[in-house]
């Protein structure tokens, strides 16, 4: 299959307009206007994430993989038009803890996911109300903690007999593990994974990934995944989009996918982009 | 006779001692639990003072104008969480304008530098009627002993609820917490209120026993707080809400026994404040020069 020709798509391939789950429509986000540095990241980019997708989203240093997931995220707003509209309402403006209620996130440090001074059981405890008021009950209870116990044990990393250890006292890879069931214990819409394994060893990496595959797929979590590595582009998820400066340059669905090898993803790197791929090489993991 | 004279220091401690407790919670609770060097304390304590002075004076019910006292001390540290949040200013500056400016906003509550309170009724009086006996010492010391119980429980209560567990997390990693849905801007508004209602209680406390209030008399609260909390981190090395707030109140014990120590090797109050700083700053040093000697690494100190 000619995997790349005529796959350059731009926005999505939602199937109905109203049926997804998350609409970007004219997002823009400039950095450092009215100056010498002034830079769009992101350039009116058009997307429509469906329930239920699994994108995994590649693009050299400064496409605008992390930008997107921060509008998405609410860390800032988009230029004025653009909006970012979640189960039918527009989201774009709210701040980023009214976004948090629907969407969890891993972040690339695993530091950032995580509360270091306080227990595993506490940090659950937080993220189980993700979305809900909170109030003077105790944070935690035995009913809670049985919750806790079952959805770490599947992880294997026998974190559910350690619930009153301190987050700071776990190694990378455990507190990477914990902020991903911080980030998809209260099941939200939509799941932000921003480089979640890039700080990561190969080996607690793979284990992360696999952890990552396993609640998504078990949840059926709706997932954007930003990564260098293609060949994880590739592997993971139904969806891929490749970005280039602020857009999105190559939408592909899994049966546009399916097949498709890191140097057809290169081609189509190149054709969307107009540049010799090799300037990218070293950013664009294979 | 050294018997004597220990016991006579170990009562000085706590009878003074005891009401700084608030002091140090309230440093606690901004410094440790949110992360925030809040100074506003200095000023509020005095807010809490001038507000309970200038009502009993005014004859007022001891109660009520020890509940308004707290209630300026919530303002007050309300303000500051909002200068910090709302309008981006560091922690620090937010509070060094909150107790400068507090010091004017102290003198306009009670109308002049200070208020005798010497013939009205203070909370001590009134509790000290209500079991048909008189004020003492004993008696100011079980009275504040039972506020400071009935604190520290709240406290451990309240910092283990949810809402208590996200302030926590707020000192913690705010950028987590915010990222799980909670607005971190209305925690440290809510800590900060808290903290300096319970440093408002304690200049109530201390205006009513001493039976005046001055509005120099916050000067340096905010350092006594800090040693105590870290002197009490010293001793205890706290894991845990209920361990932590332990460590606040044995760190305003030994503080007070220090200076009280001091005293009583005949030094002169004037000097009390020197010894403060000094002691702040040995117990700061420390960690540092042992890092040091066993060439380990420790980033620069902050600016802000």
């Amino acid at each position: 299959m000619d995997a790349t020709s005529g796959k350059v798509v731009k926005g999505g391939v939602g199937m109905s307009e109203n049926g997804s789950l998350l609409r970007l429509r004219g997002i823009t986000k400039i950095f450092s206007r009215g100056t010498i540095d002034e830079v769009a990241a992101l350039d009116n980019i058009k997307l429509d994430v469906n329930a239920e997708d699994y994108i995994t989203i590649i693009g050299s240093n400064g496409a605008g993989k992390t930008t997107l997931l921060n509008v998405i995220a609410g860390v800032f707003p988009p230029e004025r038009g653009g909006k970012v509209i979640l189960n039918g309402n527009d989201i774009a403006g709210l701040s980023e803890y009214k976004h948090a209620a629907y969407i969890g996130r891993v972040y690339q440090d695993p530091n950032i996911g995580t509360a270091a001074k306080m227990t595993i059981e506490e940090n659950l405890a937080m993220a189980v109300l993700r979305g809900q008021p909170r109030g003077l009950r105790a944070a935690s209870n035995k009913q809670r903690r049985e919750l806790f116990r079952s959805t770490l044990a599947p992880l294997k990393l026998r974190l559910e007999d350690r619930l009153n250890a301190l987050v700071g006292t776990l190694s990378s890879g455990q507190r990477q593990a914990v902020a991903l069931v911080m980030a998809t214990i209260s099941k939200p819409a939509l799941l932000l994974l921003d480089e979640h394994i890039a700080n990561l060893d190969p080996r607690t990496a793979q284990i992360v990934l696999e952890l990552t595959e396993m609640i998504v797929r078990k949840e059926k979590m709706t997932t954007m995944m930003v990564t260098h590595n293609m060949e994880l582009a590739l592997r993971y998820g139904n969806r891929l989009i490749m970005m280039h400066e602020g857009r999105i340059v190559v939408d592909l669905n899994q049966e546009q996918r399916t097949g498709l090898t890191i140097n057809d993803l290169v081609t189509a790197f190149e054709q969307a982009s107009g540049r010799r791929f090799i300037e990218d090489k070293i950013l664009l993991r294979r | 006779m050294l018997s004597a004279m220990i016991e006579g220091i170990l009562t000085t401690s706590v009878s003074e001692g005891l009401v700084f407790a608030f002091v140090t919670i309230g440093v606690f609770l901004t410094l440790r639990v949110l992360a925030f060097p809040d100074l506003t304390v200095d000023g509020s304590f005095v807010v809490g003072g001038s507000i309970a002075a200038i009502m009993i004076f005014n004859g007022c019910n001891p109660f009520l104008a020890t509940l308004a006292a707290i209630g300026g001390g919530l303002a007050c540290g309300a303000i500051t969480g909002l200068l910090n949040t709302k309008l981006r200013m560091p922690a620090l500056l937010a509070g060094i304008l909150m107790m400068v400016g507090l010091y004017s906003v102290n003198l306009l509550i009670m109308g002049r530098p200070n208020v005798p309170i010497l013939r009205s009724i203070t909370l001590f009086d009134s509790v000290a009627h209500l079991f048909a006996t008189t004020r003492s010492t004993i008696l100011v010391i079980i009275v504040i002993a039972v506020i400071v119980f009935i604190v520290l429980v709240i406290l451990n209560w309240f910092l283990r609820t949810e809402i208590g567990l996200a302030l926590r997390a707020t000192g913690d990693n705010e950028q987590m917490v915010r990222a799980l849905g909670v607005d971190t801007d209305k925690n440290i508004l809510l800590g900060c209120a808290i903290s300096n209602g319970l440093v408002a209680l304690a200049g109530a406390l201390v205006a009513q026993n001493q039976q005046f209030c001055d509005v120099n008399m916050g000067i340096g609260m905010i350092v006594m707080g800090l040693a105590a909390v870290i002197i009490g981190e010293a001793l205890i090395h706290p894991r845990g809400v209920a361990s932590m707030l332990l460590a606040a109140l044995a760190g305003t014990f030994l503080y007070r026994l220090f200076i009280t120590i001091a005293l009583r090797l005949g030094l002169a109050p004037g000097n009390l404040k020197l010894i403060t700083a000094l002691l702040v700053i040995i117990a700061l040093a420390i960690p540092y020069i042992q890092k040091k000697l066993r060439h380990e690494w420790m980033p620069p100190a902050a600016r802000w």
